[in-house]
């Protein structure tokens, strides 16, 4: 059983999709329940830390990815739209820690995260506009997404060799 | 590294994807390119034509035959380009499969 990842980019939007082995309501939950979200959101070795989490249209979640150094990078994601076990649309933006967005170094990006069930499992496909694609190639060049890199690696390591699940 | 916008645009388009991974294993002349497909022969032409622009597709002339191969150099460009957002994305879900995987077993 392996479920891949597909990445696709078309000018100043990015789709992503995935398989999940577990029915829509549940991967619902993993992706709309903060207590769920801080335990997968940040890619290792960074770990989600949620401030706020008010998922409702208008509401919005405020949260930290905090790095090994517990260094902190803020972020928030306001949600425009919501249609239960079906998609939810929202934005994405850079903040500080009392959740005032930082809209001049990245004006945000908008997300649509749309849940299909697909056999007994789900396909979620996620959906990413950058207000440009120089955002886009600023994003893809901060440095907290290349650090994934070797820790991504590790835990490829640990779910193939068995020790996780 | 510089990587113009239209290489992302040119493989976004299942045509072109299906054109470049025709020609990953073996060189291929415009003819036996479009038998694959049910386009015209010209639609083929264009496509290649915007595949060849952004520098995926390089032309080889062999004899009265031109044949058209990959330029993996610049397939690599596009894999490296995308590479940050594939390992944060897959890195994410590894994470998330595991946390559907505590649920079930609640």
């Amino acid at each position: 059983m392996e479920n891949k990842t597909k990445i696709t980019k078309s000018a100043n939007r990015m789709v992503v999709l995935r398989n999940f082995d577990a029915p829509v309501p549940q991967v619902w939950r993993a992706w709309t329940d903060s207590e769920l979200l801080d335990q997968w959101w940040a890619p290792k070795p960074y770990k989600a830390r949620t401030q706020i989490m008010n998922f409702i249209e208008g509401g919005f979640w405020h949260y930290a990815m905090v790095g090994p150094e517990t260094e902190e990078m803020w972020a928030r994601f306001d949600y425009q739209s919501i249609c239960v076990h079906d998609y939810f649309k929202g934005k994405d933006s850079f903040c500080d820690a009392d959740g005032v967005k930082n809209e001049d170094d990245f004006p945000g990006m908008d997300w649509t995260n749309t849940f299909i069930e697909s056999g007994e499992g789900t396909q979620v496909r996620v959906e990413i506009t950058f207000k440009s694609e120089i955002d886009m190639e600023k994003i893809a060049k901060m440095g907290f997404i290349e650090g994934f890199t070797a820790a991504h690696q590790n835990l490829d390591h640990l779910l193939k060799s068995g020790a996780v699940r | 590294m510089e990587i113009r916008r239209d290489v992302f645009k040119a493989i976004a388009d299942p045509t072109r994807r299906a054109i470049l991974s025709l020609i990953a294993s073996q060189a291929m002349t415009p003819n036996s390119l479009a038998e694959h497909f049910d386009t015209s022969r010209q639609a083929v032409s264009k496509h290649i034509k915007i595949l060849a622009e952004c520098q995926l597709v390089e032309q080889q002339q062999a004899g009265r035959e031109i044949f058209y191969q990959l330029n993996p150099e610049k397939m690599k460009e596009v894999a490296d380009w995308l590479a940050p957002f594939t390992q944060l994305w897959e890195s994410r879900f590894s994470q998330l499969d595991e946390v559907l995987h505590n649920l079930k077993n609640k």
